[in-house]
């Protein structure tokens, strides 16, 4: 799979992640062009639907980046995604998407080092799984 | 030179099906098969679902007998979960369950099968449907049926949620406990439902007994054929739709097996033929021998006339003497005649109604206790239920969290392909003879199929009463030499 | 004298009991046969592919398609019709979104086989044969349709007017259709026939909802005996209400179960993605471990809430690109 490039979509939110984001640009902190950033308020405002959206729609995997536990500049929208979240991964797997795929973390506003990480570990990680099939992808059978 | 008949395809099935018809050289028939080009896969996609969602899941396998899978799988719970339902679940289950048998018998009486026999084969195409049968019973009696059948579907909304698809079955239990108020209006419903049972087979010995050419139809070996028989009996040996012991006798009526639901995987085994989707059960005790008939073969036959030939008696007064007629009149017991299904399945319908005036007097069909919660940790368990169309049979394997890792379904109308296939080869072969394809060739082997009531009858109105065949007698695969094709007012053409 | 409009029913892979939804019309079936000329329906009249061929393009007024598209006899029926059809309506949750034959799609063809011909408690078949498309039998050849690796909906091989939800959808709703298109008052093309908002909205529980919703525990149905009169979800049980589009005046709820989701999801939603972001927002802990504990009540994520809709689903059906 050497000349696979993933696609990894990052919902990073406002506060934390994306000023963290931000900062590693700043810091030039190199991270690989893979990992297309979407920025929103808060981690808690990324509906289920818009990763299954970016699965469906090319994504090869998909991020959602958010403040720290307590951290949340809206108190608890960072824990709200974690709780939706974590049943979404259950469900996942069920439908034939690796583990590894999706992933839920915080990375704060000051923490470039860990946005670089985060960013390079996934690609790394998607670019192992290959490029996502989803069931659909099936190819009509008939003229 | 091999001459093809096609009928594809044909209705009034679950899915389609077709029959093929061999002619060898002399135009009489070498072979004839009945294939099902269906299969949903529901042994599979079960796994990984949560036991307690299966009665409704299954019931998708059926829309219009969707309560026989239901309930099959809610007594496969109750062993699973190793729980009795309390008394009141356990009564409230069988008002339901006996209401759904009722409804579905005589719909289909009156509607699909019945007209064969009603308005009898040599009528005219055109009467050969509801019309014909309320012009030979009455108007009264037509809205009679469609009144009762409403009355039927609204106690079982009323106790299940929903008729088609319900929603009552619960390990050990059932999800709404019945009120007084119910208890009447079932008890009111009953009383009628017996009286017009009663009706029914008043009009079936007047229409159809009565009449030698159609009693001769039936008691002809074109539609004849020896088999073991299969169905569920209680402890004295009588039908009992709902729980209980299945038995098999063979074609001489002699009990060659008794079985405990659990057991039933060591008594049934399942024959694949790479020409159809479905599978030909078999009794292992005697092995798969082929498309034969006899003691001697594994196949066996269920449904109305094989429950009651499984059986000794009914356990309810009327339908004890009807079952002493039937078998008196046909002067056997076992009754070989396919065509018989037609009868026994007023018999049945009897039974049901008379079944529901005793439940509707049960002092604990209002209790708040439906609901037994001593369950136990899942691993295994088998429901099973006398369906219309026969033993049905559901089997899961669980972890210990209840979640489905294996399922095994035995669907009623399966332990009858092979019958089937065999009833549509006899006729085929007795009445085609020389090449000649009559017109009566049509109506005769659908009677042949249609007796079994096979998986999905949709009881409809069947406006036009007839069912379109396209019979096309071919050379070789591309000469059709001749085209019968019926029309649905029962015109013909011939070219 | 006009003409009684042209209509036709077909079953694609379906259990009947959309048909048998027709029959629960009951008394009121007689006024609907009056009204329209109906000329192709397998189980119950006089069928002939040739008699569909024959008609004219468009000659069908209305043709109502329930099932899901599993074999290339279905595919070929459901194409033939969409020709001669003025409008088609896909008929229940099997045509609309694949219903539950759909939730073979967490599953592969071969396993199916595998499962039905060969590793089963029943079947004896130690050479493993399966059904085939092309066999000899007794030296004869025989033919069975192809049977797809995935199940389709509809719309996912022809072009669809408008739907009907429900498994099976209710008489009220197959008579709301009826009559709207009779007199000529459907909704915009591609509509749901039914209402665009969630059960919860008539649900009589709904009020027995508390102000702040929290679960601490999701109880299976087996579980715990359901109170009569108080919201499901208050009582930590799933029910799909608020996921689910309204219009079937809830009966699984009276027969004191919760809602399965059979009216499938409101516009634009993924059945799936609104009971996840629902049931997250109100679940009553703060870290994984306890998050888990109470998600360990909902074993069956995928197939509790795409019960009937798998072939509809952002995750679980086809892309877009590949649809041509």
């Amino acid at each position: 799979m050497d000349d696979f490039n993933p696609t990894i979509i990052a919902f990073v939110c406002n506060w934390c992640s994306y000023a963290g984001a931000d900062k590693a640009g700043g810091q030039k902190l190199q991270y690989p062009s893979n990992v297309k950033l979407l920025r929103v308020m808060c981690s808690g405002r990324v509906d289920p639907q818009f990763v299954m959206r970016a699965f469906r729609d090319g994504a090869d995997g998909v991020m959602v980046l958010g403040c720290h536990p307590g951290d949340c500049h809206y108190r608890n929208g960072n824990m709200k995604a974690l709780r939706r979240f974590r049943l979404f991964e259950r469900m996942l797997s069920q439908m034939g998407i690796e583990k590894g795929r999706f992933k839920l973390d915080w990375v704060s506003a000051g923490e470039a080092k860990r946005f670089q990480e985060t960013a390079t570990e996934m690609t790394d990680a998607v670019k192992k799984l290959g490029p996502l099939h989803l069931r659909g992808m099936v190819e009509r059978e008939v003229a | 030179m091999i001459k093809k008949i096609s009928i594809d395809p044909i209705t009034r099935l679950e899915g389609h099906g077709k029959i093929d018809i061999y002619l060898d050289d002399k135009g009489s028939v070498d072979k004839a098969f009945f294939q099902v080009p269906e299969l949903r896969g529901f042994e599979t996609f079960v796994e990984g679902r949560p036991a307690e969602d299966m009665p409704q899941i299954t019931s998708r396998i059926c829309g219009v007998c969707p309560t026989a899978h239901h309930m099959a799988s809610v007594k496969a719970l109750d062993a699973l979960y190793g729980v009795q339902p309390t008394p009141a679940a356990r009564a409230v289950r069988e008002t339901f369950y006996n209401l759904f048998m009722f409804e579905d018998h005589l719909l289909h009486f009156y509607f699909l099968g019945g007209p064969d026999f009603i308005v009898g084969p040599d009528a005219p195409k055109g009467s050969r449907n509801i019309l014909g049968v309320i012009d030979k019973v009455g108007m009264e009696a037509g809205k009679k049926v469609i009144e009762i059948r409403k009355r039927c579907r609204d106690l079982m909304t009323h106790i299940g949620g929903k008729p088609i698809h319900p929603v009552l079955g619960l390990p050990g239990g059932v999800a709404k406990q019945m009120t007084e108020e119910m208890r009447a209006t079932c008890k009111a419903f009953a009383a009628d439902a017996v009286a017009f049972a009663q009706f029914t087979m008043t009009a079936f010995n007047d229409i159809v007994l009565a009449n030698k050419t159609y009693l001769d139809i039936v008691l002809s070996d074109v539609y004849y054929l020896e088999t073991n028989y299969m169905g569920m009996v209680d402890d004295k040996n009588r039908v009992n739709l709902y729980d209980g012991a299945v038995r098999v006798v063979d074609p001489k009526g002699k009990e060659i097996l008794k079985f405990d639901p659990r057991d039933y995987a060591s008594v049934i085994g399942e024959h694949v033929e790479p020409w159809t989707y479905v599978k030909f059960p078999f009794l292992r005790k005697i092995g798969w021998k082929g498309f034969v008939e006899g003691k001697e073969s594994g196949i066996y036959r269920v449904a109305p006339i094989a429950r009651l030939n499984t059986a000794e008696g009914m356990a309810t007064p009327l339908a004890q003497a009807e079952y002493e007629r039937l078998f008196s009149t046909i002067g056997t017991k076992p009754v070989h005649n396919t065509l018989a299904m037609h009868w026994a399945r007023l018999v049945e319908v009897l039974y049901a109604a008379e079944r529901l005036v005793e439940l509707a007097s049960c002092e604990e069909l209002t209790s708040p206790d439906i609901r037994n919660m001593a369950l136990q940790t899942p691993s295994e368990g088998v429901g099973i239920v006398e369906a219309p169309r026969g033993t049905l049979i559901h089997h899961y394997k669980t972890d210990g969290n209840g979640i489905i890792t294996q399922a095994n379904l035995i669907v009623a109308t399966i332990g009858n392909s092979a019958a089937i296939n065999m009833s549509i080869e006899k006729a085929a072969k007795k009445l085609i003879s020389n090449g000649n394809v009559t017109d009566g060739l049509l109506n005769m082997v659908e009677m042949a199929f249609r007796a079994y009531d096979p998986c999905l009858s949709c009881a409809t109105h069947s406006l036009p009463g007839t069912m379109p065949l396209e019979v096309r007698i071919k050379t070789g695969p591309d000469t059709i030499v001749k085209t019968i094709i019926r029309n649905s007012d029962g015109s013909e053409l011939t070219f | 004298m006009a003409q009684k409009p042209k209509v036709a029913f077909y079953w694609c892979a379906s259990c009947g009991g959309c048909e048998e939804t027709i029959v629960d019309l009951e008394e009121k079936v007689l006024d609907v046969a009056a009204a329209v000329d109906i000329i192709f329906w397998p189980c119950a009249m006089d069928f002939k592919y040739s008699d569909i061929e024959a008609m004219a393009d468009g000659s069908i007024a209305v043709s109502f398609v329930n099932g899901a598209v599993r074999t290339s006899e279905q595919e070929h029926i459901a194409r033939l019709l969409r020709k001669k059809s003025g409008l088609v309506v896909a008929f229940g949750d099997c045509a609309w979104m694949g219903g539950i034959p759909a939730l073979t799609n967490l599953k592969s063809k071969k396993e199916v086989f595998n499962r039905s011909y060969c590793e089963s408690p029943t079947v004896v078949n130690p050479e493993k044969i399966v059904p085939l498309e092309n066999s000899v039998y007794q030296g004869v050849p025989m033919l069975l349709p192809k049977f797809y690796e995935t199940v389709y909906k509809l719309d996912d091989c022809i072009d669809v007017d408008y739907y009907l939800p429900g498994c099976p959808p209710t008489v009220k709703l197959v008579l709301n259709a009826v009559t709207a298109i009779l007199a000529g008052t459907l909704p915009r093309r591609k509509s749901v026939l039914a209402p665009d908002k969630a059960l919860c909205s008539s649900c009589d529980r709904n009020e027995t909802k508390p102000d702040s919703m929290v679960i601490k525990e999701f109880k299976r149905v087996h579980q715990v005996v359901a109170d009569p009169k108080t919201c499901f979800l208050a009582q930590g049980i799933v029910c799909m209400g608020p996921a689910t589009r309204d219009g079937c005046d809830y009966p699984c709820v009276k027969g004191n179960m919760p809602c399965t989701g059979c009216f499938g999801p409101v516009d634009g939603a993924d059945q799936g993605a609104r009971m996840i972001a629902a049931l997250g927002g109100i679940i009553d802990a703060e870290e994984e471990k306890g998050i888990d504990r109470v998600l360990s009540g909902i074993p069956d994520p995928a197939g509790t809430f795409y019960r009937y809709g798998l072939a509809a689903s952002l995750l679980g059906s086809k892309r877009k690109e590949k649809a041509q």
